[in-house]
């Protein structure tokens, strides 16, 4: 009893002396730590201060509602670039956005459900894994808008839009870029799980380097994708299986990897870095700014999902929405290549330069972004 | 119930004392010492009928400990959300000068997150379905850890069981055409608790014959079945042809548990969950195996000396906890999934050791923590679609209980009970038996 009281008060004291007393509401305090007992005691003890929560923004009542992969809203790569789009539909367009994270797949069904229970506007799916959980939602509630990402289905339905990406073609420019900077000789990459969305860059960062092979005569390799098979983690999520993959491929000599497995790819940093050398192509998002491993980052295959995302969220409340497919290019800047920031001058003028060139060729058809067109 | 001790020659009465007991002797103080022990805890007499003690569970200080713990975890998991919340750590700035905003704040998201999670496990139709969905493999997993928990053993391997169980459910499902339901349907399930079976037995055998601690080898099992699934379901036995991601061919028609209403999940494998929580009650509770297990579980030494065989029941309670485990597993595939995935198992299996802590190793408890559980994963989808809170706070709420009643003092402090109020009685054997 005695103590209880004495710990208390001692919280209560703490209480005073580290919050700041000031009386500006927008002041942040940097000691949130040491708040909870105060906060404990009274929230429990005094339920007289109920008030219903309100919204205080004027909004339309637009509710967009986005369902992820696993990995997470937070994966600084493939879920979270689709989220950025709806968090910026939400700020420019005064929309409501919701956000259910999938921890299995057990999850996308409930989840899906939920939002169609919930009465979300517009529900977005992010990945092709949620690829038949949407298809099966989207044909039972025929009034309900789906988009989903990475998924293009035979049939088209009006309430479901495929948002898929020709990601091999800034896959290739960023092979291209990896073959001409390489010291070893060798390049690496592995994927998450062996489905299109992901191999798709593989085949697209295969075809780039072969490319710079023939145009150059040289003998770049790539370890971990061979056109069919390759390395694979089988997950998302573990970045310990990325650190394991990444180790084995730079034991096989590579500098330069292209980890394509969302979050798994910031085991491929740690590794690296613990390593000494090495280089990363990011993948889905800038690496250079979504990660804290910058400074690691030659340069990222961007797929810009948060654009389709918004521009999905846009047709919707304009009342212009369509279903089918969407898919975003390098000509309409659906997909691109970052820049290389600080390895700007690590990779060779005659590359920087020929890049311009091999885009406005991927988007002519003149250059072929299929690996099995090289030999 | 077996007396066999009381047919066993008595100790030499000579030589009364602790030093020279006969190991009969010994045993049969170690055994009504035992029912001393469980009476103490629940304030009943050894014999008392089933209506004493039920009343005795819901009232008995065992339950306050655990409903407790639960109060506090709550509490806890609230202040986490305030201190989450922007607008509350703003509010607490200028605490000092307008202390009311930063309570209001806080009660304010705090109680929004509550009901959210509350209407979204009891809310409505829907929701209640989806509160038993997930508590459906929980309570499987749950008893699966609390039977050998019985016996003392500590089954980590749930979730290896759980895959077990599922993928061999799963490939009799897809692979076995042309029954009709009621033969296809039952013969999977039985292929899934058979796998579950099998793969608890290994670490039983493993102990009792060897010597190896269930808790090591059913790890390293977990390791194996998640890693081999991995793999099977790449192979063209399992992968569904139209794919080349790790995805398996469907479970017939035929095989799946008939959902009770159309468009919502429940199905019937509810049932068979609750139908095996009944059996087990009575397995464990009220047969002439359980109280081997239970007297094992309490001293194998003594249950020995007594005539039991401890390695044999030592087996059959980790064989029995993998057929649990491994009808979960069946449960997922042909209840709910329809097909194998990697990772389908999602932690399940280790999510039943949480359940059969909280139920405190009963049977009726493992249920009924399997239950909650299953509330607070479909209301923490709600809490998270609705208010944006994490569903991860769930997870800390789950473990801040687990944390509570391992530390029965700590409730104790916090709650002012008086200690001998508080049962003693221990959860979980230490490391070494």
């Amino acid at each position: 009893m005695k103590t209880t009281r004495r710990m208390f008060a001692a919280a209560v004291v703490g209480a005073l002396v580290l919050t700041a007393c000031g009386d500006a509401p927008e002041e942040e305090t940097p000691d949130a730590v040491e708040e909870p007992e105060a906060t404990d005691e009274e929230t429990e003890g005094d339920p007289a201060e109920e008030e219903p929560t309100e919204e205080p923004a004027e909004q339309t009542d637009f509710r967009g509602c986005l369902v992820t992969d696993q990995g997470g809203v937070d994966d600084q790569s493939f879920n979270q670039t689709a989220w950025e789009g709806m968090v910026r539909a939400e700020q420019e367009l005064g929309i409501t956005a919701d956000v259910l994270e999938s921890t299995s797949e057990a999850d996308f069904e409930p989840n899906i459900q939920e939002f169609v229970t919930q009465g979300c506007d517009l529900i977005v799916t992010v990945g092709f894994l949620l690829g038949e959980a949407t298809e099966a939602a989207a044909q039972a509630n025929p009034d309900q808008n789906f988009a989903i990402v990475d998924y293009a289905y035979d049939a088209d339905y009006d309430n479901l839009r495929e948002l898929v990406f020709g990601t091999e073609e800034a896959a290739f420019l960023a092979g291209y870029a990896a073959a001409g900077t390489t010291e070893s000789g060798i390049v690496g990459t592995y994927g998450g799980i062996n489905i299109p969305p992901v191999t798709v860059f593989m085949d697209g960062f295969l075809a780039g380097v072969r490319y710079y092979n023939q145009e150059n005569g040289t003998d770049v390799q790539v370890e971990g994708w061979d056109g069919s098979d390759g390395l694979f983690t089988g997950n998302f999520e573990s970045q310990d299986d990325g650190r394991n993959f990444t180790d084995q491929l730079l034991q096989a000599g590579a500098d330069i990897i292209m980890p394509v497995a969302g979050p798994v790819g910031l085991g491929t940093a740690a590794a690296i870095e613990d390593f000494g050398s090495g280089m990363i192509v990011w993948v889905d998002t800038d690496g250079y700014e979504s990660t804290q491993y910058g400074a690691l980052m030659l340069t990222s295959v961007m797929k810009n999902m948060d654009v389709a995302v918004f521009d999905s969220v846009q047709a919707a409340v304009d009342g212009n929405w369509e279903g089918g497919l969407v898919v975003g290019t390098l000509e309409n800047e659906g997909v691109g290549l970052a820049p290389f920031h600080d390895f700007e001058d690590t990779v060779p003028q005659e590359v920087r330069d020929a890049l311009d060139g091999l885009r406005q060729g991927i988007i002519s058809g003149e250059i072929s972004v299929d690996p099995a067109d090289y030999s | 119930m077996t007396d066999r001790h009381e047919d066993d020659p008595a100790g030499d009465p000579a030589e009364s004392g602790p030093v020279a007991l006969s190991e009969a002797e010994v045993a049969r103080q170690e055994i009504e010492a035992a029912k001393e022990r469980e009476a103490a805890i629940t304030h009943l007499e050894p014999g008392a009928g089933f209506g004493k003690r039920f009343v005795a569970a819901v009232t008995g200080t065992s339950v306050l400990v655990t409903i407790l713990s639960f109060v506090a975890a709550i509490v806890i998991g609230g202040v986490i959300i305030a201190l989450t919340e922007p607008a509350v750590r703003e509010a607490f700035g200028y605490f000092f000068a307008r202390p009311g905003d930063a309570f209001r704040e806080a009660w304010d998201v705090v109680s929004a997150a509550y009901v959210a999670l509350f209407r979204g496990s009891l809310g409505g139709r829907a929701q209640i379905s989806e509160t038993l969905v997930s508590a459906t493999p929980l309570i499987l997993t749950g008893l699966a850890v609390a039977v050998p928990l019985r016996a003392g053993l500590f089954n980590i391997g749930a979730e290896g069981q759980l895959i077990a169980g599922g993928m061999l459910a799963g490939l009799v499902g897809f692979s076995v055409t042309g029954l009709p339901l009621v033969v296809h349907l039952p013969l999977a399930a039985a292929a899934g608790i058979a796998g579950g079976w099998v793969y608890g037995w290994l670490p039983g055998v493993l102990k009792a014959r060897t010597g190896a601690h269930e808790v090591i080898s059913t790890i390293m099992l977990n390791n194996i079945a998640r890693l081999v699934t991995a793999w099977m379901i790449s192979t063209t036995l399992f992968r569904r042809p139209d794919r080349s991601d790790p995805i398996s061919k469907s479970v017939e028609a035929s095989a799946q548990f008939p959902r009770f209403v159309d468009g919502l999940r429940v199905n019937t494998s509810l049932l068979m969950a609750l139908g095996l929580a009944v059996f087990v009650f009575w397995l464990v509770e009220r047969s002439t195996r359980g109280f081997e297990l239970n007297a094992v579980g309490l001293n194998a030494r003594a249950a020995r000396a007594a005539g039991m065989d401890p390695d044999r029941t030592v087996i059959r309670a980790m064989a029995t906890g993998g057929a649990l485990a491994g009808a979960a597993g069946a449960a997922l595939i042909l209840g709910l999934q329809h097909r194998l995935t990697i990772g389908f198992s999602a932690g399940l299996g280790f999510d039943g050791i949480t359940v059969a802590l909280l139920g405190r190793g009963r049977i009726g408890g493992t249920v009924a923590a399997g239950l909650l559980f299953g509330a607070l994963r479909a209301g923490g989808r709600s809490m998270q679609a609705q208010t944006g809170t994490s569903l991860d706070l769930v997870l800390v709420i789950q473990a801040l209980i687990i944390v509570f009643i391992a530390a029965p003092g700590l409730v104790r402090a916090i709650f002012r009970v008086k200690a001998d109020d508080l049962a003693t009685g221990q959860v979980a054997k230490g490391w070494g038996s």
